[in-house]
């Protein structure tokens, strides 16, 4: 009888140091998610003369990718992203962010490039307007172009697959 | 050993120069700073989460800074500053989040340990008193005062 209230604490502390420790503390949940994408305007990273912007993201489920030449995730996931795009699913957007163009295009040529058009951003104004705190993000961007899920970290097919392929699927699924 | 010792003095002196982390100096009026230094340092930043913005060297916290001087000079009012910092990085960018049904624990859990805390300390301390006050069965009513004996 007298160990039923220890007991009871011990088990609720569990409770919550199990919830608690295993979530990732990095990952803060995105204010984004659910309204339009924040608007931009940006020069293209290889053809300077053209823009990228947040029009780019409307019609078609996007994906909006934060990448810069000096982010370790992003080289780690570079491999995945060249599979996501022969895969051809969905268009990759890029947004080359806090970068030096030359850096950011030797970088294309080497690795090769998985972006349909990547908007160069390098003082980090639309990546503040898209909350970017750590490089690399992955937007997922539905046809009407509001963000659906935001994705911290590098990509794998883990996470393209139980994250990002269900969430558009509904969206073809929709008849959008 | 005397070098060393004049090495740290010299670093001592030389290190309160370096007060503020960005090269811009301070806003024009000490109004304007004052506000300053107060919202940078009611924000998180987001990369090192237990620094403020205003302490921070990292570029994403410069980058918050920069734009919080921005605005207080094109003449933002506090309000929409934080405003702009929450839609973009979520109620965590602030230190102190607003009360809202994610948070009321976490505003209340000081009163309501308070609570807790004193109402076991008032079952404890009674529990005592009334065990101190009659003797227990088997217990010496009379106990001598030679207090070892008994222990």
């Amino acid at each position: 009888m007298r160990f039923i209230l220890p007991v009871a604490i011990f088990t609720v502390l569990v409770g919550f140091f199990w919830i608690g420790l295993s979530k990732d503390p990095s990952e803060v949940p995105s204010p984004f998610i659910g309204k339009p994408a924040p608007t931009f305007s940006l020069s293209e990273l290889k053809n300077p003369e053209l823009t990228v912007s947040n029009l780019d993201l409307k019609g078609k489920p996007t994906l909006f990718n934060v990448w810069a030449t000096w982010c370790v995730g992003c080289r780690q996931e570079h491999e995945m992203l060249m599979q996501l795009a022969a895969m051809d699913v969905v268009p990759i957007y890029g947004l080359n962010y806090r970068d030096d163009r030359e850096d950011a295009k030797r970088w294309l040529k080497g690795l090769g490039d998985p972006y349909v058009a990547v908007g160069y951003d390098p003082d980090g104004a639309a990546g503040l307007d898209w909350g970017v705190y750590g490089a690399p993000e992955t937007f997922l961007v539905d046809p009407a172009g509001v963000v659906v899920y935001k994705h911290l970290g590098p990509m794998t097919m883990s996470v393209w697959r139980e994250q990002f392929m269900p969430r558009i699927q509904s969206m073809s699924g929709s008849g959008s | 050993m005397n070098r060393a010792v004049a090495a740290l003095v010299i670093g001592l002196i030389l290190s309160g120069a370096a007060h503020s982390i960005d090269s811009e100096g301070p806003l024009p009026t000490p109004e304007l700073q004052a506000r300053f230094e107060q919202l940078t340092n009611e924000l998180r930043c987001l990369v090192c989460q237990n620094q403020t913005v205003a302490d921070s060297n990292a570029d994403l916290a410069r980058d918050l800074r920069d734009r919080t001087r921005e605005m207080l000079l094109s003449g933002a009012t506090d309000k929409q500053i934080v405003a702009f910092m929450t839609e973009r990085y979520g109620d965590f960018v602030l230190y102190r989040p607003p009360v809202s049904p994610k948070t009321w624990l976490l505003w209340a859990a000081p009163a309501l340990l308070l609570i807790i805390g004193s109402f076991t300390a008032f079952l404890v301390i009674r529990r005592r008193s009334l065990t101190t006050d009659l003797p227990e069965e088997g217990e010496d009513p009379f106990p001598t005062t030679d207090t070892n004996h008994h222990a």
